[in-house]
């Protein structure tokens, strides 16, 4: 952002690099794919790996707004396992008094909305108002809800009552016109993001705030506001996830969401936001978000490749993604 | 004078501690946290064993310890040796390789040492090894898929975490349909957890147009299987088996759900049984050392009822 004005002539250069990378990365993948398999471009394979996607790009694009501000944040898979776990036990306790029906749905959407806030909050007010790193703070709440869901699932597996199922079970499934829930409000969330990190002042306060926190504040920018609200925002995002991963099994684990947080970084990183704040690029996002799991479904359709590798090869491509769109700045 | 008093009190206490601390044999039981379905039945039944175990011997008092990882495991065995002067040690390793000294150094401190389900890296450490039986898990679930499939047809297999446990497994299972007609399209690590083995599970049934029959080998995995599936549509999977003996798939066997007609036990009370045998050790003249093997069991819609355990979390 701040190479484009000041040095036109290279910069040009180096943002068609670095715009290109993850396009072309994932460019790649699709051949790839569509060529070791025939299946690789059906609907029903599409619909999979974008539905798939939805979870860790819906909480994806809260985290480029987190980053963006200079911050991180590890808890959000714990907190997205605990709150599935939460958004189970309310629906099942609140049943008997309401019946299975659409009302319980929203009572269940409203427990990880409201959860999803509160659990941002206090990510936010103990790293803004309490100062501790951001590191620190995300790494303990993540043990935290981690355990929360351990303890309230009793080490083994929250599930939905089964009546409640089939009724919740369209939001993961079932769509408009042959696009499913998840894309959709995937899409939904991405396009507001970059709307809002491109148009919006709070954006454009979000990468002051992560390029430089001082000068920020001498520009009077309200610095712990801005901080504070990209977390409430991630935790709202996890919320929603959340509200896309319960029907879809109808039911949550200590083993639910784990590495989720990994994932999401990964993917804002391979999508050009840079890991250090300053500057955050929504799309690319989402086309990381798209990069890991094509990765995965490319490896489950293809023989040859031995399963024990997987990791191996995705953290080469994570790697390459990032390679292509180095920044030139580092050499000057 | 009331000073005199509680001076001599105190110093019979710490002259009978002595005494009491022969009389109060300490078993500790470390094993791995809740982290899956599996652990958090075996955490479960280790419970119920120790409080029920703790009314019949008043004489024996135990220290229950749960970690999350190895390294933390090592921290509790240590702790129990060093501070609470354990008689016996009973401890399910969540890694072999790590666990073998801490546990060795136990049993070099004179205690009796259990081992439940992993083995140690070196062998003859233990007293006790109480064994679930992963090579005869695989061939029971083997011998099942031959039996149901008498033609022959086409399966997936779905492995857990890459351990020796899931390789002796899939090895059993191998050798079991060997020659049977039964042909293994792709095996891949659904991790033994619902979300894994629903999204490769649905890669699956875009790579293959026609699938007979799932392993899941894990009933974690086989719900996510069972997901996938009814999310395509596809009516030519006629079974999915799963295996460890969870109560939801257990109910879905007995209730004869046609698409889960059997399960195979490996079953997390293992523990119970070694804390029992340890504490009978402990308490009477009965030699209850050596190697005791828990067979994996078929359930059927004929036996369900008795593997159903109503309070158990798992």
């Amino acid at each position: 952002m701040t190479a484009t004005e000041t040095q036109p002539s290279r910069a040009a250069k180096s943002v068609n690099l670095k715009v290109l990378g993850p396009i072309l990365a994932l460019v790649v993948l699709v051949i790839v794919g569509a060529a070791l398999n025939g299946n690789f471009l059906s609907a029903a394979n599409i619909t999979n790996v974008l539905s798939r996607s939805a979870f860790i790009g819906i909480i994806a694009v809260g985290m480029t707004f987190v980053i963006t501000a200079g911050g991180l944040d590890l808890s959000v898979g714990s907190m997205a396992a605990f709150i599935a776990g939460l958004m189970i036990l309310v629906m099942n306790a609140m049943l008997p008094a309401m019946g299975p029906g659409w009302p319980l749905v929203f009572v269940g959407m409203l427990t990880a909305m409201v959860a999803g806030t509160l659990a941002g909050f206090v990510n936010g007010f103990l790293i803004t108002t309490m100062r501790i790193e951001a590191f620190i703070v995300t790494l303990g709440t993540m043990g935290i809800y981690r355990s929360l869901v351990t303890w309230l699932a009793d080490g083994g597996t929250l599930s939905l009552d089964f009546g409640m199922r089939s009724v919740i079970r369209p939001i993961y499934f079932d769509g408009i016109l042959g696009i499913s829930w998840p894309i959709i409000v995937f899409a939904l969330v991405a396009i507001i993001g970059e709307l809002v990190m491109r148009r919006a002042a709070f954006g454009r306060h979000a990468a002051a705030v992560g390029s430089n926190d001082q000068v920020a504040r001498y520009s009077s920018v309200n610095v712990n506001r801005v901080r504070m609200l990209t977390y409430v925002f991630l935790g709202i995002l996890v919320g929603v996830a959340t509200i896309m991963y319960v029907p879809r099994l109808g039911s949550a684990s200590p083993s639910t969401g784990v590495l989720w947080e990994l994932e999401a970084i990964a993917a804002v990183i391979i999508g050009g936001t840079m890991l250090k704040g300053g500057f955050g690029r929504v799309w690319g996002t989402v086309i990381g978000v798209l990069i890991l799991s094509l990765i995965d479904n490319i490896l489950n359709l293809t023989d040859g490749v031995s399963p024990y590798l997987n990791g191996a090869i995705q953290g080469v491509i994570i790697i390459l993604a990032v390679i292509l769109q180095r920044d030139k700045k580092a050499e000057s | 004078m009331k000073f005199a008093k509680i001076t001599a009190a105190a110093l019979a206490a710490t002259l009978a501690m002595p005494v009491l601390a022969q009389e109060t044999k300490v078993i500790g039981v470390s094993i791995p946290a809740a982290t899956h379905g599996w652990a958090g039945g075996m955490n479960f039944h280790a419970q119920q064993a120790v409080d029920r175990l703790e009314k019949v011997y008043p004489e024996l008092d135990f220290v229950l310890a749960t970690a999350s990882d190895p390294a933390k495991q090592v921290n509790d065995i240590e702790d129990m040796l060093a501070t609470r002067n354990i008689s016996a040690l009973v401890v399910l390793p969540f890694e072999s390789e790590p666990l073998t000294s801490p546990v060795k150094a136990v049993a070099d401190s004179g205690a009796w040492v259990t081992v439940v389900d992993r083995g140690l890296a070196i062998p003859g450490i233990e007293d006790l090894y109480v064994a679930g039986d992963n090579p005869g898990f695989g061939k029971v679930s083997g011998e099942y898929m031959v039996s149901a499939m008498p033609d022959g047809g086409d399966i997936v297999v779905f492995r857990g975490i890459p351990t020796t446990i899931d390789n002796e497994r899939v090895e059993g299972f191998e050798s079991a349909i060997d020659g049977s007609g039964i042909n293994i399209l792709a095996m891949e690590h659904g991790n033994w957890n619902r979300d894994d083995s629903f999204t490769v599970m649905q890669d699956f049934l875009s790579k293959y147009d026609k699938i007979d029959a799932v392993w899941a080998s894990d009933d974690d995995m086989a719900i996510g299987v069972l997901a996938a599936i009814e999310q395509s549509g596809r009516d030519d999977i006629k079974f999915v088996l799963g295996g460890a003996g969870m109560k939801e798939m257990v109910a879905k066997v007995r209730d004869g759900d046609p698409m889960i007609p059997a399960d195979v036990t490996y079953p997390p009370s293992m523990i119970a049984t070694a804390i029992e045998m340890t504490a009978v050790g402990m308490t009477s003249t009965a030699p209850v050392s050596g190697t005791f093997t828990i067979g994996s069991v078929l359930i059927t819609a004929d036996n369900a009822a008795d593997f159903y355990y109503e309070d158990s979390p798992f």
